[in-house]
């Protein structure tokens, strides 16, 4: 039986390899894909064109967070119970400086501009916002408790805060920094994510089950998305990372426990597929190009690469122990 | 770890009579009402608004009968002083910080005596007045008591700290829910473990007291249901008055091995001592060497001051900045009971307790309590559903239901006595 399965598994792995290889020859681009390892406390670097992990690099404590700035030389990464964000060089991976960032950080996000970063303490019922040249702490804005996604509109102007135990999406003018809405969603909101035209904001809940699509022009709920997989019991079914494609046609959502990353038509809403991936997936990054999608899978150690245009899972990476943030650059 | 204390009474060495009035003095105040000033709100423009429009008030009752109760074994597992109080003010604090977003105020009151009668009519006395919610960590007698004084109000009592599973079933009443799990959940949740492990054959040792006895009744039915055995049962004669196994470790070190010596071939000594007067001794001592479970050793509750999965490292986080200390199974039990309220307020907009109460016995309600999945209200018996932590005194081991234990609706309720077996009749009417 094992043998057979092992057999299996040589096969799928090698036909996956294969996949892999067609998907480098097309892909022009040369990308790197960083990976915080909440528990080791590294960060796995992966080649984006051999799909290997090339190198692991000792940052601070408890990586959660993970994205780069505008000009993609700085890497950023909020090392939770050091509470600080750690900006790393990303050719020569040295650390270049820490911000301050509240106690902490879990998940943040950068202004358009570059500038400032906005970053959620989840122990402190904050959102924090840091001037990352100057590494100046410009704000502190009070939410919900265990502030924890971080959407930003397209324009800069609206800033979006999931509180996990509050179970609502604060609304936050990134002017005056005054919270101007709260929509209440399902229980344990912890992703936010702006379509690239701004006129929706997706929300992940992760004890509700549900995706929560809400205007943000009118704070309106749009729509709320639903998922029911066969054979897996609808407790399991937790959504957290959500991605949307610039051109607003597909959705990843990455389903926790479920073990799998929901396909959602965005324009209709529909959940269209569902791809089995590495166990308990939370967050989600694609390539530039959106060729590609990684996926960072805690509880197996790995993470999956799917083929955005084929909706494949093409190749799962070993990384450290309980990956949690993913972030690719496009060199 | 704070178990189920029926008042029983006892005759202490004078070693731990000092001990234990050393303990007491802290709550020797025969009566003691205390307002805890907790609707703060740390935004001014949101109070000073608050002040302004109309802010829906929800006062919660936490109702605790003190008990005269003998010492436990080891200096660490002395209560502490706010056992439950402060989960109520941390639960409390919780709301508030969403209830500022909403215009809702959250309050706390907390009644403690020794008597039964006077905290029933001060409680009978609050809910007329002022409230709807009134959280309970009493004795069982108690709890119906006070739920037949409220019988009449529009009010729902929340059950924190007894686990007799009578409360659920024959006992069962209409405005009583309960956090706190039963002895059977717990078993059961302990009993998948230990089979799920391939630990099948089980020498149960337990108290002599009716709560020990109740514990091992919850055993012997949780071996039958998943299939472990009972080698053998032997009764701890425990003498309240001399404490056969108190002194140093010399008589224990002689007595402990003996006492377990040839028993039939057993996988792990189960154990059911629930006021921690004798188990403590077991662990590193029996004859065989053969782990310990049950009430000490390898032990099933609602809580663990440990637990970091599912986002609770926040929540105890939280918790310690407050308290100054770890949270306990009863801090936690208190929480998700004040947690359900706030819960249900923010999902219906209300602070009408009978939308509330309501709201949280519906199939609609759901609430969060970093067990990694939604918890809510047993339909027929009021019970919460939720998964529980089976741990060493450090360090949480696993959490059950264990994987491959499949129920018709939900894994959840292959913990404790099920729908199709229930005895109680009196609460969804």
């Amino acid at each position: 039986m094992e043998e057979t399965l092992f057999q299996k598994n040589t096969y799928a792995a090698a036909t996956l390899a294969a996949g892999a290889a067609l998907l480098l020859a097309s892909s022009a681009l040369a990308q790197t894909v960083f990976v915080t390892n909440e528990k080791d406390n590294t960060v796995t670097v992966i080649d984006g064109d051999k799909l290997e992990a090339v190198k692991t690099i000792q940052v601070g404590q408890r990586p959660r967070g993970i994205t780069l700035s505008k000009d993609e030389k700085w890497l950023l990464i909020c090392a939770s119970d050091d509470n600080n964000v750690q900006v790393f060089d990303t050719k020569t991976l040295e650390l270049v400086k820490t911000l301050p960032s509240g106690p902490d950080p879990e998940l943040f996000i950068l202004h358009p501009s570059g500038n400032p970063l906005y970053i959620a303490n989840e122990d402190d019922n904050l959102v924090t916002v840091v001037d990352i040249e100057k590494g100046t702490v410009l704000a502190e804005v009070p939410v919900g408790v265990e502030p924890e996604g971080m959407g930003i509109s397209p324009d800069g102007k609206m800033l979006v805060n999931t509180s996990e135990t509050t179970n609502m999406d604060h609304f936050i003018d990134t002017e005056s920094y005054e919270i101007i809405d709260n929509v209440l969603v399902d229980s344990r909101p912890r992703f936010a994510e702006f379509t690239s035209d701004g006129s929706q904001v997706w929300v992940s809940a992760e004890i509700g089950g549900t995706v929560t699509v809400i205007e943000p022009s009118s704070r309106k709920i749009l729509t709320k998305i639903t998922f029911e997989i066969p054979g897996v019991s609808q407790d399991a079914i937790q959504p957290v990372g959500v991605r949307v494609t610039k051109d607003r046609k597909k959705a990843f959502v990455a389903l926790g426990p479920a073990n799998r990353v929901a396909v959602v038509n965005a324009e209709t809403f529909e959940v269209e597929k569902y791809l089995l991936v590495g166990q308990r997936v939370w967050q989600l990054a694609f390539t530039p190009d959106e060729r590609m999608l990684f996926t960072t899978n805690g509880a197996s150690n790995d993470v999956s690469v799917i083929d955005v245009e084929k909706l494949r899972v093409v190749r799962s990476i070993k990384t450290g122990r309980y990956p949690w943030g993913v972030v690719v650059a496009s060199f | 770890m704070r178990k189920w204390r029926a008042g029983f009474s006892n005759k202490l060495s004078t070693k731990c009579l000092a001990l234990l009035l050393s303990s007491l003095v802290l709550l020797s105040a025969p009566f003691l009402v205390k307002s805890s000033a907790v609707a703060q709100s740390p935004d001014p423009r949101a109070s000073k608004k608050s002040q302004q429009a109309d802010v829906q008030r929800i006062r919660i009752l936490l109702a605790r009968e003190q008990l005269d109760l003998p010492p436990p074994l080891s200096l660490l597992d002395f209560p502490p002083e706010d056992l439950g109080i402060a989960g109520a003010e941390l639960a409390i604090r919780d709301n508030n910080t969403t209830g500022r977003f909403l215009k809702q105020e959250f309050s706390l009151e907390v009644i403690e005596t020794t008597s039964a009668e006077e905290l029933i009519a001060k409680v009978a006395e609050r809910v007329a007045a002022e409230t709807g919610f009134v959280v309970a960590d009493v004795r069982a007698d108690t709890l119906l008591a006070l739920s037949d004084a409220l019988k009449d109000r529009t009010a729902l009592i929340f059950n924190a700290g007894s686990s007799d599973d009578s409360l659920r079933e024959e006992n069962c009443r209409k405005n009583v829910v309960h956090t706190a799990p039963t002895r059977t959940m717990l078993t059961d949740a302990l009993a998948q473990y230990l089979v799920w492990k391939r630990w099948r054959n089980w020498l149960l040792v337990h108290g002599t007291q009716p709560h020990d006895l109740a514990y091992a009744d919850a055993l012997r039915r949780a071996a039958k249901r998943f299939g472990a055995k009972i080698v053998e049962e032997r009764p701890f004669d425990l003498d309240v008055g001399s404490r056969r196994a108190d002194g140093g470790h010399e008589q224990i070190q002689q007595q402990i091995p003996t006492f377990t010596q040839n028993a039939p071939d057993y996988d792990v000594l189960v154990v059911a001592d629930e006021l921690d007067q004798f188990g403590g001794y077991l662990p590193f001592r029996t004859w065989d060497a053969r782990p310990v479970a049950g009430t000490q050793g390898l032990v099933p509750a609602s809580w663990h001051p440990s637990l970091e999965q599912w986002g609770a490292t926040q929540l105890q986080s939280r918790f310690q900045k407050l308290a100054k200390r770890p949270m306990r199974p009863l801090d936690y039990n208190i929480w998700i009971a004040i947690r359900s309220v706030g819960e249900a307020a923010t999902r219906t907009r209300s602070a009408d307790p009978a939308k509330l109460i309501a709201y949280i016995k519906s199939a609609e309600f759901d609430v969060a309590g970093f067990k990694g999945r939604k918890l809510n209200y047993r339909s027929w018996n009021g019970q919460l559903r939720q998964p529980i932590l089976v741990s060493t005194a450090k360090l949480p081991v696993t959490v059950s239901p264990q994987p491959g234990f499949l129920h018709q609706f939900t894994e959840l309720d292959t913990l404790g006595i099920d729908q199709p077996e229930t005895k109680c009749r009196n609460f969804a009417q």
